[in-house]
């Protein structure tokens, strides 16, 4: 048996073979069509940004800063580090707050890779991800449009079994703002609650009794209706921070009901992103998170930008091409393999002008030379012998095969203009 | 206690500096006494006569948490700051914290000068502008400042004296002290304390999880169970200096870096030829802000490895600091804003590629030849110049290899911790009298004025540069 040379890949790195490559178009290609025929707008932002980009309160998180690439590059000296873009709608921000009159509101789209360290090297260190931000857009109308956005483009993919997972941002901040701490120690908590340790939350017993009680039953309820927002916001006694991010809470909710997507309730479901300020979402296919996003309306404002609404999600590339199917290669009827008996001057004058002409006629034409020991997957085989100008049309499919001498013959009969003899 | 098993060879990397003479103290009271491990030695080998299985090494204390997660070592003693160091930025490192030892204690503190505008912590989370932390822990540092979320931070890595930085060439500096009446002591505003530091000894994980490594992790145990503890009473005596510097109005001021250590004899005789006085700028005394009797001149000593990066970033005018490490910083950041103004001619070293003798490779295409043939598979190069030597390996078509930072002492590195050095020599005595062979000669360094291009767009600024270096030049022709 053969021996495979040791990879010489970098941990956490992969390679894209044309099967990976022909899946990742198809989902790629739906995704912007999908976003072109809403409105949206792609554009692609650098490689590189500046880590200062990233590192402002209310941006990532600690602990996701701590898992990013970021290094000196040549222009080091001053200090000033530069990181692989960690995250999909940050530069997107600043983007947008660098052309702040370019469009009002901005409907954008991105198909992009985020560089993310983990430690096994078993997962993906460069994962690429769908994205879509809707800018100067306000709630309830912008979030509920990129959440239908989000469910077509799934169902265009053919994945008709997702579940949304629904929470809102400003819940869980007002419920962190309504402890009495010093800043340092609130960025810690919530760092930890981002993190996915909601427990934490409950432990902290210094609540009013109406917030204690509101965090219990947020802990131990999921919904499935804007009633169950509702029903929170009914409850006594809650600070006026909670009661307004309920109100938009339940706006949105309603919005969804009425528009016929189903969704559930889970308050605990916002994860990772600081920036996310109102209703954040999930979609999770076979329980595997294939997207999320949210809104945020502070981001652009910290970046430097005027103050606007935004709010946007990402569908993730790794878990879609482990569930959708398709893409494959276009059928065999188009695909031709031109074969020329020798490599001379003449034979491949004739050969290359039959190409042309063939694939302008939309077929996918191949050479196979003939030092060539095996013929490329095709319906056509089309060989060129003997005196130049003769040409033998072989249908693979049907075991056909006939002499033609023009290549307009040859376009005929691979066309079903003209018919097989015997 | 006779202990029967076979015991298979353990090494253990060792300090030098600060936690030398109480690690020596310790090892003895713990019952494995080292020959030779004392400041004054210049041996970095070491045996234990007694238990001859154990064998030592001895570096600076930073390479010891990298030395013992490479595997080149067993086990190690070293600060728990250098050990956060490696960690906080490579998490995955195969280092593990095996005991505290409980000497050398101190911490590492975010401090500010009281003269810089920063003199509490709530003023440096509230800062808009972006602040400049100078550091000998650049890994700790960028730690630090993204967990207490600073909004833009720049980070100045410093070979030494991080403490004469602020507050006009640093907001913070990121130092270890004893404890905050340490840091007061120095001038400095203590603003937090960001880790808790004292000797650990640390294990590489492979060892520790396949090998019997529980003789000494036992002797050590029990001297630390023990009711006397001589090894607690030893402190470093920490050479460090007092910074009450406060700013004033400084337009038109030049700002001159003159070196410490090494360079400091030299350059000071440079100066007293070219006539320029300096109080506080004599051997034997440490004033880090030595009086000039030009009224237009501000003279801070610093590390000349640390210059070119300072002068880069407009900190410094001028410095006087070696070619080598000037080279060393345009390798890295080709866009820098330093430029060579003069060559001073004295502190001529050779910057050399070494092997060691065991190795029968003359010349730099020889070790190419060695590696291809697959005889060194991927060779390890030891430098304090990490960016000249990588640009010497690329320029030699090196397809692989990896690169060992030093602090200096890396003769020591030669044969088994490293494969190539690329190191400064004056004679060439000490890499021969280490068994080393010299195989190629870079350049030839020489002390030098490096200066900011910016600086000199400056008409008012050019004219005294221009100043300067022409009482410079009178010296340098007069050679």
């Amino acid at each position: 048996m053969e021996t495979r040379p040791v990879s010489q890949r970098c941990k956490g790195a992969r390679d894209l073979l044309p099967e990976d490559l022909e899946l990742f178009r198809h989902i790629e290609g739906i995704f912007c069509r999908s976003c072109s025929s809403w409105g949206y707008r792609e554009v692609r932002t650098p490689t590189l940004e500046y880590l200062s980009l990233f590192t402002a309160a209310g941006m990532l998180t600690p602990s996701m800063l701590n898992r990013v690439y970021s290094f000196l590059d040549w222009d080091g000296w001053s200090g000033e580090r530069v990181v692989l873009r960690p995250d999909g709608t940050i530069p997107i921000a600043r983007l947008y707050a660098e052309n702040p009159s370019r469009w009002k509101p901005a409907r954008l789209f991105y198909v992009t890779n985020v560089f993310v360290f983990e430690e096994t090297g078993t997962e993906n260190r460069e994962r690429w991800q769908c994205g879509v931000e809707f800018i100067d857009g306000s709630p309830p109308g912008a979030d509920v449009e990129i959440m239908a956005l989000a469910v077509e483009i799934l169902h265009n993919l053919g994945l008709d079994n997702v579940e949304i997972l629904l929470s809102h941002a400003g819940v869980l901040k007002a419920l962190v703002q309504e402890l009495k701490l010093d800043s340092d120690e609130r960025a810690r908590l919530l760092d930890r609650v981002l993190d996915g340790d909601w427990a934490t939350l409950a432990q902290i017993k210094s609540y009013e009794p109406g917030v204690q009680e509101f965090l219990s039953l947020v802990l131990s309820s999921k919904g499935m209706r804007s009633a169950f927002v509702r029903n929170l916001r009914s409850l006594p006694r809650l600070p006026q921070s909670i009661e307004s991010a309920l109100d938009e809470f339940t706006r949105v909710a309603e919005l969804l009901d009425a528009l016929g997507i189903s969704y559930r309730i889970d308050i605990t479901s916002v994860r990772g992103f600081e920036y996310y300020t109102g209703v954040c979402f999930q979609f999770l296919c076979n329980g595997r998170r294939v997207g999320s996003g949210g809104r945020y309306d502070d981001l652009i404002s910290l970046i430097g930008g005027r103050s606007v609404p935004a709010c946007g999600f990402a569908l993730y590339m790794d878990p879609l091409m482990a569930l959708v199917s398709g893409g494959k290669e276009q059928s065999g009827d188009k695909r031709v393999v031109v074969r020329c008996e020798e490599v001379t001057p003449e034979y491949m004058r004739v050969g290359f002008t039959l190409a042309r002409m063939l694939r302008k006629q939309g077929y996918s034409v191949e050479f196979s030379f003939a030092d060539f020991r095996s013929t490329p997957l095709c319906r056509w085989l089309i060989k060129i012998r003997g005196k130049p100008e003769e040409f033998l049309v072989v249908d693979k499919e049907s075991q056909r095969r006939r002499k033609v001498r023009s290549i307009d013959c040859v376009i005929d009969v691979i066309g079903g203009e003209q018919a097989f003899g015997r | 206690m006779v202990d029967n098993r076979v015991l298979s060879p353990i090494k253990i990397a060792l300090p030098k500096g600060r936690l030398l003479s109480a690690t020596a103290c310790f090892l003895k009271e713990a019952g494995i006494d080292f020959a030779n491990y004392d400041e004054q030695s210049r041996i970095y080998r070491l045996r234990s006569p007694e238990h001859p299985f154990v064998s030592a090494k001895v570096f600076q204390e930073k390479d010891i948490p990298v030395q013992v997660s490479v595997g080149n070592y067993d086990l190690g003693i070293c600060g728990l700051d250098w050990v956060e160091e490696l960690v906080s930025k490579y998490p995955s490192s195969p280092l593990l914290k095996v005991l505290n030892l409980g000497y050398g204690r101190g911490g590492i503190y975010a401090t500010s000068s009281k003269f810089g505008g920063i003199d509490n912590f709530q003023k440096l989370l509230d800062q808009r502008h972006s602040i400049r932390i100078a550091t000998e822990y650049p890994n700790l540092a960028e730690t630090m400042a993204l967990r207490f979320r600073l909004r833009r931070f720049r980070i100045f890595p410093v070979w030494g004296a991080a403490e004469v930085y602020p507050p006009e060439n640093a907001e913070i500096a990121l130092l270890w002290a004893e404890d905050e009446t340490e840091v007061s002591a120095q001038n400095l505003v203590p603003l937090k304390n960001v880790l808790q530091t004292s000797a650990f000894l640390v294990a590489n994980k492979v060892s520790w999880e396949t090998k019997d490594l529980s003789w000494v992790a036992g002797i050590f145990s029990s001297a630390l169970g023990r009711r006397s503890k001589p090894w607690l009473k030893i402190r470093p005596g920490a050479k460090k200096t007092v910074n009450g510097f406060r700013p004033n109005a400084q337009a038109g001021k030049i700002w001159l870096a003159l070196p410490d250590g090494h360079q400091q004899a030299p350059t000071l005789e440079f100066l007293n030829r070219a006539g320029l006085t300096l109080e506080g700028y004599s051997l034997g005394v440490l004033d880090r802000r030595p009086k000039c009797a030009i009224d237009w001149l501000c003279v801070k000593v610093i590390r000349p490895q640390d210059m070119p990066l300072q002068v880069a970033n407009g900190n410094f005018d001028l410095a006087i600091t070696g070619v080598d490490w000037f080279l060393d910083h345009i390798h890295r950041f080709p866009s820098s804003p330093v430029t060579k103004l003069l060559d001073l001619g004295f502190g001529r070293v050779k910057i050399v590629a070494v092997v060691s003798r065991d190795l029968r490779v003359y010349d730099i295409a020889g070790l190419r030849h060695h590696v291809e043939s697959k005889k060194l598979l991927v060779p390890r190069v030891a430098s304090e110049y990490v960016n000249i030597a990588d640009k010497y390996l690329r320029d030699n078509h090196f397809s692989r290899y990896k690169l060992i930072p030093t602090w200096g002492a890396s003769e020591a590195f030669l044969p088994e911790d490293a494969d190539l050095l690329i190191e400064n020599t004056q004679t060439g005595r000490t890499l021969a009298e280490h068994g080393l062979r010299t195989i190629d000669t870079l350049f030839e360094s020489v002390a030098c004025v490096i200066g900011n291009k910016d600086s000199l767009k400056d008409p008012e600024k050019k004219e005294k540069i221009s100043e300067l270096i022409e009482i410079f030049s009178r010296v340098t022709e007069g050679n």
